[in-house]
């Protein structure tokens, strides 16, 4: 519907969904449908699926879907395993899905779901597509079968005229044949096609045909031989949205540290009639429903319960046209596009989002498996080609796919976050899918969640090295000539910074030494025990003994040293000051025992050692600024 | 013995404890104001989305696309058919590669490595990702100019400061970004081989000279600024052997690399730009020679030889200098290129090239836009600038000289405010370093004389009575300050140091202190809660202007309302529809600023871009829009024009739409098409569209494509960015049909009609009358037929 085909080829738009109730695998004849009431329903014409459902029930819309509900005899004498159900070519290559469901006997009872397959019986016409729909029993002489058949056509709808303006309704043509076309006998037949309301612009007139309100019935006709056909052309307004996706790629991916993420690359068109000349905002504004009535402007999709992290952008970046609901049952994306739809126009756009692992990933039988829908949620979209892609976390084995319905299989390798080996991606390739496509598949594999850890350890031994190697560069001599004039200087400085700490130990165990002594004299001046006092001196000078012995050979190692020319000064004026400050302390200090040996008044020392106190302060301090400098070299 | 000596290697194991401490806190430092410099950019992220910004960013967006599917040789090699047509650019050549580079090496390592980042999300985050190397780079600049402390500061400062970030947030995927981590880089190499005079970092800093030439035009900054630091270095007698080797190897392998960048090619030794560097090369050479034959003759010769050089050198300069005079004068431009004689007189862009003048970003500055931009840093300047006069050293003089120079700059354009604000943050760096030095040490002092003032009361009871006095009227604040104190505490090492002082300094009724600024206790506190204070300003305002001010991605924009955040996506909603909705090869027109959005977004051809390269096709599409509409449709047609955009904000509000624009595609392309007249479109000087504006106006192109149909919205007409009714308001377009307009009316997209068929006669007819009609500006009307 995307491209509407040239408009005579309009018999091809007709979706059809034909049951055929058969007897026998060889005698057709035996076989009689008592009734076959064809509803096609362009309600569910909401969008452009047709469905038909023939109890034979139909319904149609660009998508239709029939329903043909089907009363078949068999009236042979031998009980028959299959029904045969057909339809013609034009129609069997726009069929997106067919169903059919069983029930055996006059009354309605369990119905079952009977399995479809594509046949060729032979002699049959060869512009007809045969289904047979395999009976779990076979059907013996006499009894009734009432068969449900769920057909789903795409693309049969087509817009006429094909090009419309904005203001304009849309039409559509819908085909079909008013005769149930079957290779048995028909005794009585009706089709209702459901039309969405509106204007109808015409049908094919027919004596039996009736249109009441929305609905339009031909039948019921009575007493048809095997395959007639009566042509049935209806022309409607539908401006129902016709979303067609040429293109979806779903990429499901499974990380076993407890999320599902799924993200939806979709192509949009709107399959209807294409707008001709121009798009007015003005018009579309004012009156929306007016101007612009074939257009749509959203998609809901229906995400399921607890979805989370729900973003929705193209590849220019974020859309922030779009509404969230959610709650226990569901969550509800509606989406809008960037600009609303008209005929003909496209977009593209990713929707994306998470989902809790353990609602979709199973453990069973030493297998994990993956339970999740195939379609896509967007409700009523046509999707031209449906591609899933199932990645497994890396390091899964034994992969096997079960799909409800055949699709094109194959497997891939995807390389994401820090792979070495690669995710296993499980490719699904499905064209005309439709939302009865929505059902579940499983993907089965093996994992084991000793690799769920490869990833993180991986890490932490890339840093573990680059710490090693870091530690190992830092420590290690990397140059590479040992007796260039640079790396002996080096060596040297190294040296030097490291007696030049020593020394500066030296002087802080100097100032301790000083510390003790003021000490000392502050007992003294407390207790005024002058011999713990005198015993203090004493072993203060020893310390100041031992420790400018200790000075002496790296002083004159400094003093050597060629590299210590920026350093050496200030050491010297640092032992200089320190010296004076020695001596000041210990005159000092002999003045102060002196005096209390004397017993001189307390008011008296102070003004003796005054003077003395004050040049100690500041030498002591100059002295700590010089060792402060110095250990910022 | 045994106790001292325990004690002497406990001592030095603690210094070296300290200083392993000091090592590792600055590392950690360092590595958190990486995370600040990049975190802080990441606003517009959280508060938009993950999205290229404005409109050059598109432009390095899709080079970087392309770069990342073809290959590093196609993108040398790119002719872009997508934009200028019909002429194409070679963007291969004509583009700043570095940017570009640096994004694709990023995206193909992390891609290798299997970490499936798209282009998109490496070339948004960067920006951040540089500037946080930026501040790394300011540190190490700063470090080797001041030290540890100041280099901390500096970076700190540099990585929340609005000007720069208002180029880097996350996004802002612009030349800059890579750019000024570039520019601080090669400084600190500079600055590092003048400190140590290693060859090694000489090499380095020509390799890093050679990436700012990649990213950037303004690498010239460096290529003049220094030259004209060794310059000031010989004038001022500080020639040394390492100032040769800082320069002399960047000189001559700079160029080389510089050579390699096809946009610069043989510009980097022919262009007047350059002169300045080859001009100091040959000076301090001379100044090398002479410094060697100084060594080897005896003072009394080396007069003698000193007179003969000089007279010889200078016939010698003199004929260099004529040479060059006459080379320069030679070219029509005197050799410089237009933006940088724009730097060097003001007025030049105004009075010469309209296209220039025309950028909002190449304006001067206005006062508040420093205060916006860099804020408080303004007034520690000067205080750095002192400090770095104390004591001048090759690398002070370098920031005092940089700073200077970028002001005069930044003074001139805008944009440039960008260069400042490194300056500005490394000698507000040093200058908060120095005052926190001198205020904490103060502090130390005092505090630890106050400590022991009061474990010395209780013994000492023959205090001087004066002592006594004053230590009372300060125990009240003493009480406070042992408490607040501890918190000022920059470091865990000061603390410990100041409390073996405490415990270790005797009583000392001295006030006077000989070699050490000592500030009185209450000043010291006072100036660090002062600063701190002001610190805190600096860091609000910036957090303010990363997230208000400077983050928003222009292409999305947002407004609160009473219902809440609207959110105005006409832009993309435009682009989109453009690239889904009309054929791969349409041209589409439109004013010149949209051309790089809509190659990057909608991916169709456009006609002009951003990259304004040639006047006359942007004048072209200037006059069309100027001109009525039948003038317009020819003119769009002879450039195989399909589709014409136009910004408009009249519904919604949006002032910078393409009326407020016109005014500019009439001036340019009046300069280039003579029959467009400013004057026409301005009723007495003043610029309208309402029912006083002159009838040009209301028939230009422009005019009516963003007015058609616009009065049935309110049935007034009332535009909402001029504030009054449109002039003109019932109209029919006649060549020109609306194919789409967004949802707020910001973009609306005409097509043009196609031609229709018509009588032969009659149009021969047309054609001849047409021509004897218009004559002379016909002719010129329309340069494509």
């Amino acid at each position: 519907m995307a491209t509407p085909p040239p408009p005579l080829r309009r018999a091809t738009m007709l979706l059809v969904a034909i049951l055929v109730g058969v007897i026998a695998s060889t005698a057709s004849a035996d076989l009689v449908i008592t009734r076959a009431d064809r509803r096609v329903s362009a309600v569910d014409l909401t969008s452009h699926i047709v469905r038909v459902l023939a109890s034979l029930k139909v319904r149609c819309s660009a998508l239709f879907l029939c329903f043909h509900f089907v009363q078949v005899e068999n009236v042979g004498p031998d009980p028959v395993s299959q029904v045969l159900i057909s339809f013609p070519n034009i129609q069997a290559k726009n069929l997106a899905a067919i169903r059919a469901f069983g029930t055996e006997g006059k009354v309605k009872g369990q119905s079952t779901v009977l399995p479809i397959e594509v046949v060729q019986p032979s002699g049959a016409p060869p512009e007809l597509t045969f289904f047979s729909a395999l009976l779990p029993k076979p059907l013996e002489k006499g009894k009734i079968l009432h068969l449900d058949v769920l057909t789903v056509f795409t693309h049969s709808l087509q817009p006429f005229p094909e090009e419309i303006t904005q203001a304009e309704a849309q039409l559509v043509v819908y085909q079909d044949s008013a005769h149930y076309l079957s290779p048995y006998p028909v005794k009585s037949q009706s089709l209702t096609i459901r039309l969405p309301g509106g204007r109808v612009e015409s049908y094919t007139r027919h004596p039996s045909a009736k249109l009441v309100d929305s609905e339009l019935k031909y039948g019921a006709s009575e007493d048809l031989p095997p395959f007639s056909y009566l042509p049935v052309i209806v022309h409607f307004e539908n401006n129902n949205p016709f979303a067609v996706a040429k293109e979806v790629i779903r990429e499901i991916e499974i990380s076993h540290w407890g999320n599902v993420q799924i993200t939806e690359h979709y192509t949009i068109t709107h399959g209807g009639a294409k707008l001709k000349g121009e798009f007015s905002r003005i018009d579309y504004q004012s009156r929306p429903y007016v101007r612009g009535v074939s257009s749509f402007r959203n998609l809901i999709a229906r995400l399921p319960p607890r979805a989370h992290s729900i973003y929705y952008r193209d590849e220019i970046g974020n859309i922030s046209t779009s509404h969230l609901w959610s709650d226990s049952k569901k969550t509800q994306l509606e989406i809008e596009p960037r600009f609303p739809l008209f005929g003909g126009w496209q977009t593209t756009f990713t929707v994306g989002y998470g989902l809790q692992l353990q609602d979709f990933v199973f453990y069973s039988d030493g297998k994990r498996f993956l339970n999740i829908t195939f379609g896509s949620p967007m409700e009523e979209i046509l999707i031209e080609k449906l591609i899933v892609r199932v990645v497994l976390p890396e390091g899964s084995k034994d992969i096997e796919v079960s799909a409800p319905f055949p699709t094109k299989q194959w497997q891939e390798v995807k390389y994401s976050h820090l792979d070495i080996v690669g995710r296993p991606v499980v490719v699904l390739e499905k064209p005309d899918v439709i939302p009865e496509h929505n059902l579940y598949f499983q993907v089965y594999y093996k994992f084991n969640n000793i690799s769920l850890l490869q990833e993180p350890l991986m890490l932490i031994t890339g840093f573990f090295l680059l710490f090693v190697a870091c530690i190992v560069y830092m420590r290690t001599d990397m140059s590479i000539s040992k007796s260039s004039p640079s790396y002996l200087a080096k060596l040297q400085w190294d040296e030097v910074q490291a007696t030049v700490q020593k020394i500066q130990g030296l002087f802080e165990q100097c100032l301790a030494v000083h510390d003790k002594l003021e000490a000392s004299l502050r007992d003294l001046s407390r207790t005024g025990d002058i011999q713990s006092c005198k015993a203090a001196r004493k072993a203060a000078d020893a310390q100041f003994k031992e420790l400018s012995k200790e000075l002496k050979p790296l002083l004159t190692y400094l003093q050597s040293s060629p590299q210590s020319y920026q350093i050496w000064p200030k050491v010297e004026e640092l032992i200089t000051k320190e010296r004076e400050m020695q001596e000041k302390l210990m005159t000092r200090h002999s003045t102060v025992v002196d005096s209390f040996e004397k017993k001189l008044r307390g008011q008296d020392i102070e003004n003796r050692i005054a003077l003395q106190q004050q040049k100690i302060a500041a030498l002591r301090q100059e002295v700590e600024s010089l060792l402060e400098y110095i250990s910022e070299i | 013995m045994a106790e001292p000596e325990a004690s002497s290697a406990a001592a030095n194991g603690g210094g070296r404890l300290r200083n392993a401490f000091g090592g590792v806190l600055s590392a950690f430092t360092l590595l958190l104001i990486g995370v600040l410099a990049f975190s802080i950019r990441l606003f517009s992220v959280i508060k938009y989305e993950s999205v290229i910004h404005e409109f050059d960013p598109y432009f390095n967006f899709r080079v970087t696309q392309f770069l990342s599917k073809n290959g590093i040789y196609e993108f040398w090699n790119w002719f872009d058919d997508r934009t200028w047509y019909p002429l194409g650019r070679v963007i291969g050549g004509t583009v700043y590669p570095g940017l570009t580079l640096t994004a694709g090496t990023i995206w193909w390592l992390l891609n290798s490595l299997n970490i499936p980042l798209s282009v998109e999300t490496v070339c948004v985050f960067t920006a951040p990702i540089f500037s946080a190397y930026a501040s790394w780079a300011t540190y190490l600049l700063t470090k080797e100019a001041k030290g540890t402390g100041a280099g901390l500061m500096a970076a700190a400062i540099l990585a929340m400061v609005p000007s720069y970030i208002s180029r880097s947030v996350a996004g802002s995927y612009d030349n800059e970004a890579v750019a000024i981590f570039a520019l601080i880089f090669t400084f600190y190499l500079y600055v590092k081989t003048l400190n140590t005079g290693s060859l090694f970092y000489a090499t380095l800093n020509a390799l890093s000279y050679f990436y700012m030439v990649c990213s950037w035009g303004g690498y010239t900054f460096i290529i003049n600024l220094i030259p004209m630091h060794v310059l000031l270095c010989i004038v001022t007698g500080r020639y040394s052997s390492r100032l040769y080797i800082a320069y002399a190897p960047l000189v001559i392998l700079g160029t080389l690399l510089a050579a390699l960048v096809p946009v610069v090619g043989f510009n980097a030794v022919m262009t007047s730009e350059h002169f300045a560097s080859f001009l100091v090369f040959i000076i301090l050479h001379v100044v090398a020679l002479v410094y060697y034959i100084k060594g080897l003759l005896t003072p009394r010769l080396f007069k003698v030889a000193m007179t003969l050089v000089i007279s010889v050198g200078l016939a010698v300069c003199f004929a260099v200098v004529a040479v060059l005079v006459a080379l320069v004068a030679s070219s029509p431009t005197k050799g410089w290129s237009g933006r940088s004689l724009s730097l060097l007189d003001p007025t030049y862009a105004s009075k010469y090239i309209p296209i220039i003048a025309s950028v909002s970003e190449h304006q001067p500055p206005t006062w508040p836009s420093y205060f916006m931009d860099i804020n408080v840093l303004a007034f520690l300047i000067p205080a750095g600038i002192i400090s770095c006069f104390l004591p001048l050293s090759d690398a002070s003089s370098f920031m005092v000289l940089y700073l200077v120079t970028a002001v005069y700059f930044s003074g001139v354009m805008v944009r440039l405010m960008l260069v400042l604000a490194p300056a500005a943050c490394i000698l507000s760096g040093i200058a908060l370093s120095e005052v926190f030095g001198v205020l904490t040490r103060s502090l130390k002092f005092q505090l630890s004389k106050l400590f022991d003032d009061s474990s010395s009361a209780v013994p000492a009871s023959g205090d001087s009575s004066s002592e006594s006095s004053t230590n009372s009227t300060k125990s009240e604040n003493r009480n406070e300050k042992s408490e607040t104190a501890p918190k000022e505490k920059p470091s865990k090492k000061n603390r410990k140091k100041e409390k073996e002082m405490a415990e270790s300094v005797p009583v000392k009724p001295n006030k006077k202190e000989k070699r050490l600024l000592v500030l009185p206790f209450e000043l010291s506190v006072m100036g660090i809660l002062l600063l701190i204070v002001l610190g805190g300003f600096y860091v609000v305002h910036c957090v303010w202007a990363a997230a208000e001010a400077y983050s928003a991605p222009s292409i999305v924009l947002t407004s609160r309302s009473r219902d809440g955040l609207h959110v105005f996506d006409d832009f993309r909603e435009a682009y989109a529809w453009l690239s889904h909705n009309t054929d791969v090869d349409d041209k589409v027109a439109s004013w010149w600023d949209y051309g790089y959005q809509t190659t990057a977004m909608a991916n169709r051809t456009v006609i002009v871009d951003n990259n304004t390269w040639n006047n006359t096709h942007i004048a072209t599409v200037g006059t069309a829009m100027s001109s009525p509409e039948k003038a317009a449709w020819e003119i769009f047609n002879s450039l195989d024009v399909k589709y014409v955009l136009v910004v408009f904000g009249g519904l919604v509000g949006y002032p910078s739409d393409d009326i407020n624009k016109f005014l500019w595609m009439v001036r340019i392309g009046g300069g280039v098409f003579p029959h467009i007249k400013e004057p026409d479109y301005l009723r007495d000087g003043q610029y309208r569209v309402d029912a006083q504006a002159t009838p040009t106006m209301l028939n230009c192109l422009m005019y009516k494509l963003c007015y058609y149909r616009f009065v049935e919205t309110d049935g007034k007409g009332f535009d909402r960015v001029r504030g009054y009714e449109i002039g003109k308001k019932h109209f029919k377009l006649t060549h020109f049909e609306e194919v789409f307009t967004t949802h707020h009316w910001m973009v609306r997209i005409y097509k043009l009609k196609p031609q229709k068929n018509r009588v032969r006669g009659k149009l021969k007819k047309l054609k001849s009358g047409a021509k004897s009609s218009s004559t002379l500006a016909a002719g010129r009307k329309n340069p494509w037929q």
